[in-house]
């Protein structure tokens, strides 16, 4: 039999306890007489929050919330009688699909050695000795892969158009940027598996000509620069980068350079000219990048994610990899499930998988089980909302946006009935104004415009004539903005203000907020039945507005009154009122 | 308007010896001089620019484009707080607002002590935590208002 392997790694991030664990199932193991057992610590599983994971290699299982006193059966019934323990097992694994994360917590990221031993760099072998650049292309046809960066556009048609341009020198760019907040997809696979990242880009430069690549990382991800760089060095000493490769004559050479926390770098073109050192601001397109690009040479730009499904289409087949997904969009999709769900997380579903499947089976539910889920995120700031009703839609290109989102580079915010939809959407647009470059009009006042029109509105003091203001500023700033970032900032108001209208309505005409969540529409009132006259709150009020005595009792100043809900929270006998 | 230094220190001198040629290369000098000092200091502005010949407004223009980049001496900690769209829906605005009153200070701005620098930042990647907030790169998750005050205090402590 072949040896016992466990991977073991603490993902509650407050602590560590998978060295007691390590240490116990190795004892335990050698009392009952397996002498051979392995248990490895590695750096990332593909899961979060779950307390210690331990996957078992043997039976592909993944165990979570392992306890030090589980050691003994987890030994005994497992590793010796190969029975998986269901308590422990994590739930619905069978419904996700792992090719971006396939090495995710299986490989150790600082090992090419062990990345070769899983088939890592056999697809760049292939392509560099047996394919010419025009039949790697062909074959990418064939797969029908398409950018998960945001847009969705064939991978195989970027680089067709880079290949077709003349330059003396061409570049590839690995977007890692990940700018989306709330969203850490591209994260974890280059800290999981650095080295899928760098073969993607590898058979992007050959097949369209490049001789040097450029991975732009965001630098607030030390961890992910980190392993880039050991995987990038790692890879010259094998002589898969630099000259001649594996002896081919194809030479292609990769440095890493830092973004400095800009979202609108993500842009192509101004990810462009902020690797030529300068401030990030977008250019108008034509000429496109593929056509002029990094210093006017013909460059690609591709997502982390779309890389790393590269390779895989290489080994197996583009064949393999169309059949799985839909009719429009082929393979996986990686998402961060986060927001109201039990198990939040990274999850890779197959493509046409429905959102319900996700957001109940996979990511458990409501996080409250009483509340009632209302929407689903996705897309993030150039995104849009599903409302509950659509739950059942299969998430593909085509479907998200027929239903006004987009598939976006993989944020998913699920919400309950305690949020607001005119507060999410006003978050969204304020980190797109905050975001803005400032070189375009449309957006850098239309947002700003639209943004204080929503501050009316979540204060109370909006009108109907607003609705109509949103959406022809709208209007303007999808048509006139210079890049997307303008141009699809509007696209969470739009959304929820198809879906949703009646809550804008109800903030509006009602001045109310069905959550509480715009706390200047709240009142905080005491109730005299309840207060037992202890001031906790009198002094806790930051702006004095609550006053009275033992004998009169207290009452909150309402022009003075702030909403900062400290009293509220503070009042031990539920004796704040907050309407 | 600005002292002119003419003395360069072995340390810039270096970086720009190894940067010197490639392309495009001032945002990684200035990431390598922000590592080095906690922020980029005017006076090593200035010599970068004499040393690498490139006029000292096009180092301005780039450093303030970029969030990243500071132009002031951070705090002693530096409290990182997440306002990424999964902190956000879980509460993070009452964490900043919290740090704010008892720090008495704003977004990007640095305590009176010197002690704590407040920042806001978008998704440190660990949304499952949510809220997040980390200070000086150490995590805290599922914080609650109510824990702030004792998250800072240990640091107040320590000092
Ligand atoms: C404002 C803005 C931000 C973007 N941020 C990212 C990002 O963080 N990561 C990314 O891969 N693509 C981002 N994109 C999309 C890229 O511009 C580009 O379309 C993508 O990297 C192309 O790669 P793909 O074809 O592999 O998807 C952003 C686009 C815009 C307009
Ligand atoms: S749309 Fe906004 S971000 Fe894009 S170029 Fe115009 S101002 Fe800059
Ligand atoms: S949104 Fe806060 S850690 Fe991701």
């Amino acid at each position: 039999m072949e040896k016992p392997i466990i991977f073991i790694k603490d993902t509650s991030l407050t602590g560590d306890s998978s060295r007691e664990i390590q240490t116990q199932l190795l004892k335990v193991a050698r009392e009952k007489g397996i002498e051979d057992l392995q248990v490895i610590r590695v750096a990332d599983l593909g899961i979060y929050d779950k307390g210690v994971a331990l996957k078992i290699c043997s039976l592909d299982i993944i165990y979570v919330n392992v306890k030090l006193s589980d050691a003994e059966k987890i030994i005994q019934t497992t590793i010796k009688e190969g029975t998986p323990i269901e308590d422990l097992l994590l739930e619905n694994q069978a419904m996700q699909t792992r090719i971006v994360l396939r090495n995710c917590g299986i490989v150790d990221p600082e090992s090419i050695d062990d990345y070769i031993s899983r088939s890592g760099y056999a697809s760049v072998g292939k392509c560099l000795f047996d394919m010419t650049p025009e039949t790697v292309i062909e074959e990418m046809k064939k797969s029908g892969l398409r950018g998960r960066g945001g847009a969705g556009f064939p991978t195989w048609m970027k680089w067709n158009l880079a290949r077709g341009s003349f330059g003396d020198e061409k570049y590839v760019i690995c977007n890692a940027d990940e700018g989306d907040p709330g969203a850490y997809m591209d994260r974890s696979v280059l800290e999981g598996d650095p080295h899928s990242v760098i073969e993607g880009m590898i058979i992007a430069g050959y097949a369209i000509g490049a001789s040097k690549g450029f991975a732009y990382i965001r630098a607030e991800y030390p961890l992910a620069i980190e392993r880039v760089q050991k995987a990038i060095d790692q890879a010259y000493e094998k002589g898969l980068l630099g000259k001649d490769i594996l002896g081919s004559k194809f030479s292609f050479d990769l440095e890493i350079r830092l973004g400095a926390g800009a979202f609108v770098c993500g842009e192509e073109t101004a990810l462009i000219a902020s690797i030529e050192g300068k401030r990030g601001t977008p250019k108008p397109r034509p000429p496109y990048p593929s056509d002029r690009g990094l210093w006017d040479k013909p460059t690609i730009i591709n997502n982390v994610e779309t890389l790393a499904n590269i390779a895989v289409i290489f080994q197996k087949g583009a064949e393999w990899f169309a059949t799985i997904g839909t009719d429009k969009s082929k393979g996986t999709k990686v998402f961060a499930v986060t927001g109201k769900v039990k198990n939040s997380g990274l999850v890779e579903i197959a493509m046409g998988t429905p959102l319900r499947d996700i957001v109940f089976q996979i990511s458990g539910g409501c996080f409250v089980p009483e509340n009632k889920m209302i929407a689903v995120q996705t897309g993030g700031p150039s995104g849009g909302v599903i409302p509950e009703k659509n739950f059942d839609t299969p998430v593909s290109y085509e479907h998200l946006i027929e239903l006004g989102s987009i598939m976006g580079s993989g944020g998913m915010i699920v919400m309950d009935e305690d949020d607001c939809l005119v507060d999410i959407s006003k978050f969204y647009l304020k980190f797109c104004v905050d975001e803005s470059c400032g070189k375009c009009a449309p957006c850098r006042i239309g947002g700003y415009q639209m943004l204080a029109i929503l501050e009316k509105i979540t204060a109370g003091k909006g009108t109907l004539e607003d609705i109509t203001s949103i959406k022809r500023i709208a209007q303007g700033m999808q048509k006139a903005s210079l890049c997307a970032l303008g141009q699809t900032a509007p696209n969470p108001v739009m959304s929820t203000l198809r879906y949703f209208e009646s809550e804008y309505l109800d903030h509006i005409e009602k001045k109310k907020c069905r959550a509480g969540k715009c706390t200047k529409l709240l009142k905080f009132t005491i109730v005299p039945e309840k207060c037992k006259k202890c001031r906790l709150c009198v002094t806790n009020c930051p702006v004095n507005a609550i006053s009275g005595d033992r004998e009169k009792g207290y009452t909150i100043d309402q022009e003075k009154c702030i909403k900062c809900g400290r009293c509220f929270d503070v009042c031990k006998f539920e004796a704040i009122a907050r309407a | 308007m600005c002292s002119t230094s003419t003395t360069t220190s072995p340390e810039i001198s270096t970086l720009v010896e190894k940067w010197r040629g490639k392309k495009g290369s001032l945002i990684m000098v200035l990431h390598e001089l922000q590592n080095h000092y906690g922020y980029v200091p005017r006076d090593v502005s200035l010599q970068l620019s004499q040393q690498l010949d490139i006029p000292l407004a096009r180092i301005y223009e780039v450093i303030t484009f970029y969030n990243y980049f500071k132009l002031d001496p951070p705090g002693k900690y530096t409290i990182a707080i997440c306002l990424g769209t999964a902190c956000y829906l879980k509460g993070a605005p009452d964490l900043v607002d919290e740090v704010k009153n008892l720090l008495d200070i704003g977004e990007g701005q640095t305590s009176k002590d010197g002690l704590f620098h407040l920042d806001v930042v978008r998704c440190l990647g660990c949304c499952g935590l949510a809220p997040v907030l980390s200070v000086n790169g150490q995590i805290y998750g599922k914080v609650k208002r109510s824990e702030v005050m004792g998250i800072l205090s240990k640091y107040k402590k320590e000092d």
